[in-house]
């Protein structure tokens, strides 16, 4: 029996999200009207310039920060540049060590790896529990008196972990250590207050919540002395050079904005169809695992692996009717070694080979649900057929 | 990302399966880099030509395609000629692989004789033990 096809079921939102109309909306007048340059003097500039302004205001408001500890950036794996690179350079003279997890994204992990192998930091690399967790008592116990940054993910973009921050925030700041966090996913998705938190540095991009891409902030406690990443004219209060993207910051505000303002309520919806989803595949499919944290994760992460098959060859399959998913396999990283976060979590090579990772948004249907729920087993049947591993 | 014909050979493997009391068997690749690729010939003892193959394999959508592929070379073909058979003769009958996805291929090559190997291990026994 043929199955109807369904096109476009979108579900990578962990990769990058649908731009709202309304935040579009909200952006055009700057290509095209407003489009001065925000820091020139003359009347024309003006209203790009208090545009910058009030998008500062407004993502403060949406993460517990005031407007002047917010710093635009060209996205969130320069945001996290920023902060890591930045740290290390103005507290060299209190030391020279840093702390992070190994289920970081790359923007940090790699940035710290290659930091340490200068010579520039010293690293500790906190393992994480069968979730992709670490415990604030981890991060006490690796403090030392060079320490200058723990940088630990917020909520993982693998498995949708998330982190114990408001703990771990407080242990950093009773060691009177900076906090940074890759909050990359988590700000629009879940609360996140800096202050309450006792978050020191914060690192957001705007595509992750319906935003546009290319734009990312950092927000840096007041008090935190950090030199520019990009040098060049005072843009950003001499934080960051380069003419401010109006068009993409008024975005990525306006994207938060309308996050924050329904996130209860968003939340629970795209919730409830993440956990429908994951129950359809448990049941549905034998030898099958759900990855991170059962409760303590991304209301729009679902992240399984099935035994006896390959990531690569399940996109591949779920591409060709219509799904877009992502995977932790190595095939789909180009390198031989599976998600790195997986591996950190103990699962073995061979499972995580075969790791699917379904990411929703609010713009996901039930009936894009039920479809996933109707390919997805006749898929994996298909491929446990040809694979040597599956025997039953 | 991929060619048609990868694409093709990936939805509608050809010669997917076990051939029991299979002459030689070869099993390639492991679980740990994500590729398994295992080959089953049947062949002709009197003419040494290969008359079925069928394969399994563990991997990427390239992985499953030069597997695919490969069988459909070497069937037909006498032991001596599917020995002749190399990765890139695969990715050339596939209208190319990405970079990365050229030891797939190698893997096909490996698998095959591989399974060429055991068949004439298998006959030297057969013949050592009559």
């Amino acid at each position: 029996m043929q199955k109807e096809l369904m096109k476009n079921v979108y579900l990578d939102n962990a990769a990058t999200t649908k731009v709202r109309p309304e935040v579009v909306a909200a952006m055009l007048p700057f290509y095209t009207e407003s489009y001065g340059n925000a820091s020139s003097l003359y009347r024309f500039a003006q209203e790009a310039h208090k545009a910058l302004e009030d998008a500062r205001a407004t993502v403060a408001k949406c993460i517990g920060a005031q407007a002047n500890e917010i710093i635009f950036t060209g996205g969130g794996s320069e945001a996290d540049n920023m902060a890591l690179r930045g740290v290390a350079k103005a507290y060299a003279k209190k030391g020279k060590h840093m702390i992070t997890t190994a289920v970081e994204h790359h923007a940090v992990l790699h940035t710290l790896e290659g930091m340490a192998k200068e010579g520039k930091i010293e690293l500790t690399v906190l393992p994480v529990d069968e979730f992709g967790q670490i415990t604030a008592q981890q991060v006490a116990e690796a403090i030392r008196p060079d320490t200058i940054l723990v940088s630990v993910i917020f909520a993982n973009n693998e498995v949708g972990t998330i982190n114990p921050i408001a703990e771990i925030g407080a242990a950093c700041r009773a060691a009177d250590v900076l906090f940074h966090t890759d909050a990359v996913q988590a700000v629009g998705h879940v609360p996140v207050d800096v202050a309450e938190m006792n978050i020191d540095l914060l690192a957001m991009a705007a595509h992750k919540f319906h935003g546009p891409k290319g734009v990312g902030a950092l927000y840096v406690r007041k008090g935190v002395r950090l030199p520019p990443l990009i040098t060049g004219g005072g843009q950003e209060r001499g934080k960051r050079a380069g003419t401010e993207n109006v068009p993409g910051i008024v975005g990525l505000a306006t994207a938060l904005e309308m996050q924050v303002a329904h996130m209860q309520e968003v939340s629970q919806q795209v919730q409830t169809k993440r956990d429908r989803l994951i129950a359809g595949i448990l049941e549905t499919i034998s030898d099958v695992k759900l990855n991170g944290h059962p409760t303590q994760r991304l209301p729009n992460n679902v992240n399984v692996s099935i035994r006896y098959i390959e990531g690569e060859s399940i996109l591949l399959m779920l591409d060709l009717n219509g799904i877009a998913a992502s995977s932790g396999s190595a095939c789909t990283s180009g390198s031989l070694d599976p998600s790195h976060v997986l591996l950190a979590m103990g699962l073995p090579h061979e499972i995580a080979h075969g790791s699917l990772r379904l990411t929703l948004s609010e713009f996901t249907t039930d009936e894009e649900v039920d479809y996933v729920l109707e390919i997805l087993p006749e898929i994996v049947k298909r491929l446990r057929a040809m694979s040597p591993l599956y025997t039953k | 990302m991929y060619t048609e014909k990868v694409l093709d050979h990936f939805q509608n493997p050809r010669n997917v399966g076990e051939l029991e009391n299979a002459d030689g068997v070869g099993l390639v690749g492991n679980a740990k880099c994500g590729d398994i690729m295992q080959i089953f010939l049947k062949v002709n003892p009197d003419t040494h030509i290969i008359e079925d193959v069928r394969f399994k394999t563990f991997g990427c959508g390239a992985a499953v395609a030069t597997s695919s592929l490969a069988t459909e070379m070497v069937k037909g073909k006498t032991i001596e000629e599917a020995e002749q058979l190399t990765n890139a003769a695969v990715v050339e009958a596939l209208e190319g692989l990405p970079p990365a996805k050229i030891h797939c291929s190698v893997l096909a090559e490996e698998a095959v004789k591989a399974a060429i190997a055991d068949y004439r291990s298998g006959k030297l026994e057969a013949e050592s033990g009559k």
